[in-house]
């Protein structure tokens, strides 16, 4: 199937190169070209920026790897999770335990095993995995609500267990995270001089190197695992749980491994919360995290992994900026006054921003960006005279992009088979 | 024997009004097919509002004032936002589930937000006229309160069932969630319901919150939000879908409570604070044993 679909999509740049030249041909690869730039500008950005825009860039690059994972689970499959906190905890605290070495506090006791850092960050990883699959019995069983309030318990629960253990996480005092470190490089401040181009290179420059690195792979690993037939599978579980298991798509296996991919995502992302905020303690992951991390999804669109960037970006970027900036702006005071905090102001922010994009524009950020990009291709289909080769048919691009969005948002134009129909004229397409 | 007598009444007590709180989520499941995040919410503006009231117009205008008007709030959310995501035929798709549950958790931080920062690092009193007392039957003690509030919840409840069963609106809200469209073919509103629902569950929320924030309980604080989140549990234990399972959960998880914080110091090797968790341990047992709680209707999907 991901064959027809480049093939027809070559055709459809073909077409469109020949129908309205070069001017076209951008048009049509807009997206692709867009999105070189952005990670071209992300590369030099440390160059310029302050460590306080760097320090934001990270949380967001964390929250974007958790946000993916999330948006695998509850835009693609239709699972909802409200655990996503606990997911991360178990990444972040996992990372800690694993790269420390013990250590005494006073009268607390810390363990470690003092790995290396990267070993760490991939165990890390494996049993926030592991997590997750001994949450399947329940997982794959449950859906929609259930599984949203039995995945609520599982924050509940896993903050109790993980404060007991006070050896492994350090209690509600919580520990110090251990710093990341590559072959011998170390991702902090030290004293080495380490510059580029004049600019010294310290923690919060490396950083941003790492995380860029991992988002980039944790995009394409997503983008690969959707466009394929694991991907293709979840979106028909999401669709009709009863047409998918006629087709022959083991419903309860694939809810299962959505779950698993989803908690390795939110465990990187908790490594990663945990190398910004320098320390973490169970308390921090709560519900409001959960929260959180569904607004990110679905502000940026459910199952899109470009929403999912531009979702973080927003929700966590904004708190920060107004936090930064709030006593240059006249409507926020000072906390502890009775006006709003900035804090608040963001809560308000994104609180109200998720009640109106369900209300207005259920397919979030990637729905306004998609009709953006077919509108154009759109038009510059029109500027040129031919009529389009494929019979009059859309773009398969169009299709694809309408589909993706429309069928979960159901907006009613495509409803839930949108996906199969959309994908006829392109096979149609390249048969002919 | 008297500890365990002791706490299983308190826990009862506590558990009918849990089981309030679960029986709003469940009349709005049933009528809308989501479950209202922002019920916590409700349970705040309720709080709020009785004790803004209770200096100028007394205490019973004031708990009447923050019951309707938490009930017309509830109404409000749904005409206005949830009506609005169309569910015409209401079969909504596993996705506008997710959607729409993520916009009550939206709904949730603007009002709590809201509230929150009005509050402060106060502690509204509600002024409750049975105060702070409690009374002891052969070493068993229990708060006023708490008492009251046992005896509320349970006219209500009743009243409920009555209603529920008996009403025109309990027999519509019956046939609209067991065939949406059948029901409507029949003449009957699915608008009328469910802002009925609403109502109902808004109201309901309202006079839990009256009777959360008095005595063993200080006052009003922004953590009254977080009860909502042994609500939760106890909607599930139940089964979503069954006003009878919402009254058992509830009284299941406010037992569990008070049994597991009596006993505390024979479960030190569960780890201390076992109360705040104990609710959802004993969901997640449930669930395993039945994915669709005690009472609730399992689904069959024949292939």
């Amino acid at each position: 199937m991901s064959d027809t679909h480049s093939t027809s999509r070559a055709r459809g740049f073909c077409a469109v190169r020949g129908a309205g030249g070069p001017r076209a041909a951008l048009t049509a690869r807009l997206p692709l070209v867009s999105l070189l730039v952005v990670l071209v500008v992300l590369v030099v950005l440390p160059l310029y920026l302050q460590e306080f825009w760097l320090r934001v860039g990270f949380s967001i690059f964390g929250a974007v790897i958790g946000a993916i994972g999330l948006t695998i689970l509850v835009g693609t499959t239709g699972q909802l999770s409200l655990g996503h906190a606990f997911f991360l905890a178990v990444g972040a605290i996992s990372y800690c335990w694993l790269a420390s070495e013990p250590s005494d506090l006073g009268s607390r006791h810390l363990g470690g095993l003092g790995l290396p850092p990267l070993v760490a960050m991939v165990l890390a990883v494996l049993i926030s995995g592991l997590a997750g699959l001994l949450f399947s019995p329940v997982s794959a069983r449950l859906r929609g609500i259930y599984l949203g309030i039995a995945s609520l318990g599982l924050v509940f629960v896993g903050q109790h267990v993980l404060n007991s253990a006070t050896p492994v996480t350090g209690g509600f005092n919580g520990r110090r995270t251990p710093h990341f470190s590559l072959f011998g490089f170390a991702f902090d401040n030290d004293d080495s001089g380490f510059a580029v181009l004049g600019v010294p290179f310290g923690r919060f420059e490396r950083l941003w190197y790492l995380g860029l690195v991992l988002v980039v792979l944790a995009a394409w690993f997503a983008y690969g695992v959707l466009r394929s037939r694991p991907g293709r599978a979840l979106r028909a579980v999401r669709d009709g749980e009863i047409a998918a298991a006629v087709t022959g798509i083991d419903v309860t296996g694939y809810r299962a491994r959505a779950f698993l991919v989803s908690s390795m995502y939110a465990g990187l992302a908790g490594v990663l919360y945990a190398l910004s905020i320098g320390s973490v303690a169970p308390e921090s992951f709560t519900v409001d995290v959960s929260i959180q991390y569904l607004a990110i999804i679905l502000l940026g669109g459910l199952g899109s992994i470009g929403g999912a960037v531009a979702g973080s970006v927003f929700v966590i970027g904004l708190p920060l900026l107004l936090e930064q900036y709030s006593e240059n702006l006249p409507f926020l005071s000072a906390p502890g006054s009775s006006g709003v905090t900035s804090a608040e102001a963001a809560k308000y922010a994104y609180g109200a921003a998720v009640i109106l994009f369900v209300l207005f524009q259920p397919r979030g950020l990637a729905g306004i960006a998609y009709t953006l990009v077919s509108g154009r291709r759109a038009a510059a289909l029109r500027r040129g005279s031919d009529p389009p080769p494929d019979g009059g048919g859309p773009p398969a691009g169009r299709g694809r992009a309408a589909a993706d969005g429309a069928a979960f948002a159901g907006t009613g134009s495509v409803g839930p088979a949108g996906t199969v129909q959309a994908d006829l004229p392109a096979g149609a397409a390249s048969g002919g | 024997m008297t500890t365990f007598v002791s706490l299983l009444v308190n826990g009862i007590s506590q558990g009918a009004v849990y089981a309030l709180i679960a029986l709003g989520f469940v009349i709005i499941f049933k009528a809308s097919e989501v479950l209202n995040f922002a019920h916590g919410s409700m349970l705040f503006v309720g709080a709020y509002l009785t004790a803004r009231l209770v200096g100028p117009v007394g205490f019973a205008a004031a708990a009447v004032i923050g019951v309707v008007g938490t009930a017309l709030l509830a109404v409000l959310v749904e005409r206005l936002l949830f009506s609005r995501v169309g569910r015409g035929t209401g079969l909504a798709t596993q996705g506008q589930v997710a959607a729409l549950t993520i916009m009550t958790l939206g709904l949730d931080i603007v009002i709590a937000t809201d509230l929150t920062r009005r509050i402060g690092s106060r502690v509204l009193s509600l002024d409750q006229p049975w105060g702070t007392g409690a009374f002891s039957v052969g070493g068993v003690g229990l708060a006023y309160n708490r008492l009251i509030a046992m005896g509320t919840a349970a006219v209500l409840i009743l009243a409920f069932f009555a209603a529920f069963r008996f009403t025109g609106w309990g027999v519509a809200l019956r046939a609209s969630a067991e065939d949406p469209e059948a029901a409507a073919l029949m003449g009957i509103r699915h608008w009328h319901v469910s802002a009925l629902a609403w109502l109902v569950a808004g109201g309901l929320a309202a006079v839990a919150a009256v009777f959360l924030t008095g005595s063993p309980t200080p006052g009003l604080e922004p953590s009254i939000r977080t009860v909502a989140f042994l609500a939760f549990p106890a909607a599930i234990i139940g089964g979503l879908d069954s006003t009878t399972g919402a009254l058992a959960g509830g009284v299941i998880v406010g037992v569990a409570q008070s049994l597991v914080a009596g006993y505390a110091d024979h479960l030190q090797f569960l780890g201390g604070d076992f109360g705040g968790a104990v609710p959802y341990v004993v969901m997640l047992v449930v669930l395993l044993a039945r994915p669709a709680g005690l009472f609730g209707t399992r689904e069959l999907a024949r292939v």
